[in-house]
This record gives structure tokens, sequence and C-alpha cells, in this order.
């Protein structure tokens, strides 16, 4: 006999209901099957008009965040046997429209990714011409900033953060987090440019330190830990502009 | 986009939070069990003593920041808790009301300490 | 496309334990702002005469203003935990090419909070 599990998905099918429900499967239990690998194993066998994004199958793609029990996790990356024998509650990630089933819609960070300027900026006249070579940096210099550049995308962060499920206009932590590394590497001199923005109301202010952004991280990037140092050079800024108003630049 | 003035507020947080985390336990040890128990001697706190040691300008600034800061600590982190717990549409008004009510301490405090 | 948006409730804190300990955390800022009133009330007393201060500090005695002190203690002792852990988090350091290990900017904030507390004990009670 095959021990079986039960998975309750959220279903929502805009063409055929305005509200959501739950719809509950059930899935043969195998010690190394993943919540992805269940979700799979519904979609071949038992219902194909369940919806949900995935690819890489080992946390690297970042599109396969969903809430399991009320926590966004990886859905490759958890696995069947820390819930066994219990049911798995199963939502796309909170925050977000939903689109159908496990399906969000994205759109909203996407235009934040590149608002925050996720590139190396050099100021006018600075960039070097290309037969110079690239910009050095040591490992020393790197190690400010790596943390920060592993983020995957997979918003898992902005679904544990209730700061931004009460106002989407707050930029959240992966965009920060991403800003941050980009002000954080010596070869960039874009920081001017993306301070308009990080330190805007809607930018740094609006975070509450919660902190579950980077306990859900899936990377460790720590995003939380991003915004606060934000706040505190920020804040230099400020009294550097309010004290000495003749030393502002440009 | 506006330029924020958050980092006053937010500065004022952050030094009223230190000071609280740093002063108030022991304080509140002193105030709540070692004196009303009677576990430190012969009255510490006795009339002449604190109120000599309060006349001192020094003193006075020191224990008007102990007051003061830490108001403007619980006006931002209480701010932020009205909103959200769903007062997001009133926030404007719980600004005013939390950061006036610390401005109102502190100037009370002023007060106080000035007619010592 | 018609998205669903789901609504927020007002509760929404009470449905994890990280976000019951992050309210609890914001909440004993309510604590120190009524430590803060106490600590004016007691300057306040002191201008108002021997008298005045006298049935003040007498009043601390009573069983209420005990237990009072003691759940703000509580309250106020969680701030100063959760504060002092979170100091790594926006105070990063380097020594040199090395980062300043988390545990000892913590532990730093816990040493200096023991020196500072004896300092004042020390001042307060001038023992
Ligand atoms: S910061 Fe972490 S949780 Fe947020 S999107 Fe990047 S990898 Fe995901
Ligand atoms: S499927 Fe790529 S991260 Fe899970």
């Amino acid at each position: 006999m095959v021990e079986t599990m039960k998975l309750e998905i959220f279903r929502y099918r805009p063409e055929k209901e305005s509200v959501p429900t739950f719809q509950t499967y059930k899935v043969p239990f195998r010690e190394d099957w993943v919540v992805l690998d269940a979700i799979n194993h519904i979609k071949d066998e038992i219902d194909g008009t369940l919806s949900y994004r995935w690819s890489c199958q080992m946390g690297v793609c970042g599109s396969c965040g969903m809430m399991i029990n009320n926590v966004p996790k990886l859905s490759c990356a958890a696995f069947l046997k820390d819930y066994y024998p219990d049911k798995i509650r199963i939502e796309p990630l909170t925050g977000f429209p939903v689109e159908r089933d496990l399906i969000f819609e994205m759109d909203d960070f996407m235009t934040k990714l590149t608002e925050i300027q996720p590139y190396i900026i050099r100021k006018e006249g600075e960039e070097k011409p290309l037969d110079e070579g690239e910009y050095l940096q040591s490992p020393a210099e790197l190690a400010h900033f790596k943390q920060y550049s592993m983020c995957i995308n997979c918003m898992l962060c902005y679904a544990a953060c209730p700061v931004y499920a009460i106002d989407s206009t707050f930029i959240g932590p992966a965009a920060i987090a991403l800003g941050q590394r980009y002000n954080m590497d010596s070869r960039d001199q874009g920081r001017d440019s993306r301070q308009e923005l990080i330190a805007s109301h809607e930018g740094i202010w609006e975070c509450t330190f919660v902190g579950e952004c980077s306990a859900v991280c899936p990377k460790d990037v720590d995003p939380a830990a991003a915004i606060q140092r934000a706040k505190v050079s920020s804040t230099v800024d400020w009294f550097k502009d309010v004290l000495i108003p003749w030393g502002k630049k440009k | 986009m506006a330029k924020s003035n958050e980092p006053i507020w937010w500065s004022l947080f952050s030094a009223g939070g230190m000071v609280a985390a740093m002063m108030f336990p022991i304080l509140i040890i002193i105030t709540g069990i070692l004196v009303p128990f009677g576990l430190v001697g012969d009255d510490p706190l006795n009339f002449e003593r604190i109120r000599d040691a309060v006349s001192q300008p020094l003193v006075k600034l020191i224990l008007f920041t102990i007051i003061s800061l830490p108001l403007f600590h619980w006006a931002h982190r209480f701010r932020f808790t009205l909103v959200d717990v769903g007062l997001k549409s009133v926030s404007t008004l719980i600004s005013i009301l939390c950061y006036g009510g610390a401005i109102v301490g502190t100037i009370v405090s002023a007060v106080v300490f000035w007619t010592i | 496309m018609n998205t669903y948006h789901r609504p927020v409730p007002n509760t929404w804190w009470l449905k994890r334990k990280p976000y019951i300990l992050f309210m609890i955390r914001e909440l004993t800022s309510v604590f120190v702002a009524g430590y803060c009133i106490f600590l004016l009330v007691l300057v306040y007393k002191l201008t108002q005469g021997a008298d005045a201060y006298g049935n003040f500090m007498a009043a601390l005695k009573s069983p209420s203003s005990v237990a009072l002190h003691l759940i703000t203690l509580a309250f106020v002792l969680y701030h100063t935990i959760t504060w002092f852990n979170l100091t790594p988090k926006i105070l990063v350091l380097y020594r040199g090419e090395e980062r300043v290990p988390q545990g000892l900017v913590a532990g730093t904030f816990y040493a200096g909070w023991v020196v500072v507390s004896v300092i004042v004990a020390w001042l307060v009670l001038g023992v």
C-alpha cells in the first residue's frame, strides 16, 4: 500500500469564479519528493487544469515560490516529509494579485527592479574606454556586496513582508537589496541617482524591520539588513544636507 | 519624488531606542524593586539628595534626554504599529498625534526641569 | 484579465509566530513611553516639595506600583534584547579586510549595557 498525503491547493479560475476556492488532492507520499514534485504529479496524473510556475527544480530560477502552510517557500526546496502526515495548504505568494491558481502577477516587482537601476553606472566622462580593459576589483571589495548579489528574484521576501502587503507602493526588500548591491560595488558611481528613489518615503522609510524577508530568503541575501543600512546612509546624507548646505555637491 | 523628512524621526527613534535599551531596565529595577523593598540601605532616594542632584545643570540635561528621546522612540514605533494594524487611511493624523505627543512631552519636561 | 486581490485582515500579525513577536517588540514602546511619563512625574513631584515627593516615593511600595513596574520591566527587557540583537544588521564593521563578526558587535552592546547599568545604579543609589 502506498502512503498518501493531502494537498489543499488554492484555485482561482477567473473565467468561472470571482472568488478563489480550495481544492484538495490526494498524492502519493514519497520520502524524496518536494512539494513541487507532488504538484507536478497532480498536473500530470490528476488534474491538468492546475496552473503554477516552475522551471529549474533546484532552487536557482526563483519561479516556484508559493505559500506553504502560510510560509513563503520555494516549492522545489520544501520536502513533503517535513509535513507528513499532515495536510499541506498551498497558496500563491501573498502580497501579489492572483492571475490564476498559484500564478500571481509580478509586473509590480519587475517595474521596481528596473526603477532601482540594477547595473553599474559611471559618472559622465568617467567611463573607461574599452581598450583600457575592465574595472579591477579586489576580493575584499567584492565581499562588501557579494551577499546582495545572490538574489534569484523569487519574491519570497515580498510575500513575507506585511508592509508590502498593506501598501504595494513600498519598493520592498529584494529591489532595495539589489540597489545596495550596486551602491556598494567599488566600480559603481550611481548611488546618487538611485538615492532619489531609495531615500523617498516609498523607498526605505516605510520599512518597520519586521525582518521576515531575511528569514524566508533562500539565498541568505538578508534584505532587511540592506534596508537598515540604507536608512543609516540616507540619514547621514540628510544631516550633511541640513547641517552643511554649502558642502552639497552639484 | 519628494525628499523625505523621515531621517529626523528615524534618528530620534534610534537614539531613544538606545537610551531606553541601555538605561531603562536598571532604572525600573531601582524604582520598582530595590527602593520599594528597601534593599538598598537607608533611603538613597530621599528628597534632599535627589533634589540637590537634579538641580545640577548637567544632571538636568542628562535626565531631560533620558525622558525626551525615548518618547520619540515610542512615537515612531507606535505610529507604524497603528498603520500596520489597518489605520493606513489616517496615517497623517496618526503621525501628528504620535510625534505631537512626544513633542508635548519634551516641552513639559523642559519646563519642569527649568523650574527646579 | 481579472486578477484577484487578496484582502489583508487587520489581524494578519496573529497568523504566524514571527509576526506576533514583531508586534510584541513594537508594543514594548508603549511601556517605554509609560516609564518616561513616570520619570517625568517623579521629577515634577520634586518641584512640589518634600511632602509631595515623599508621598510619591511611598506609593512606590504599593503592590500595584510594583506589579506595574514588573510588567514594564519584562517588556523593556524584551526591547533591550531585540534591540541589541539587531545591532549587527545595522552596524557592519570591517577590521582591515575582515568583517567584524556579528556576535562580537552585539556582544559589545551587551557588555556596554552591563557597564552602563552598574554606573547608573552606583550614581542613583550612591552606594
Ligand atoms: S532577496 Fe532573497 S527572498 Fe527576496 S527575491 Fe532575492 S532571493 Fe528571493
Ligand atoms: S523551480 Fe527553480 S527555484 Fe524552484
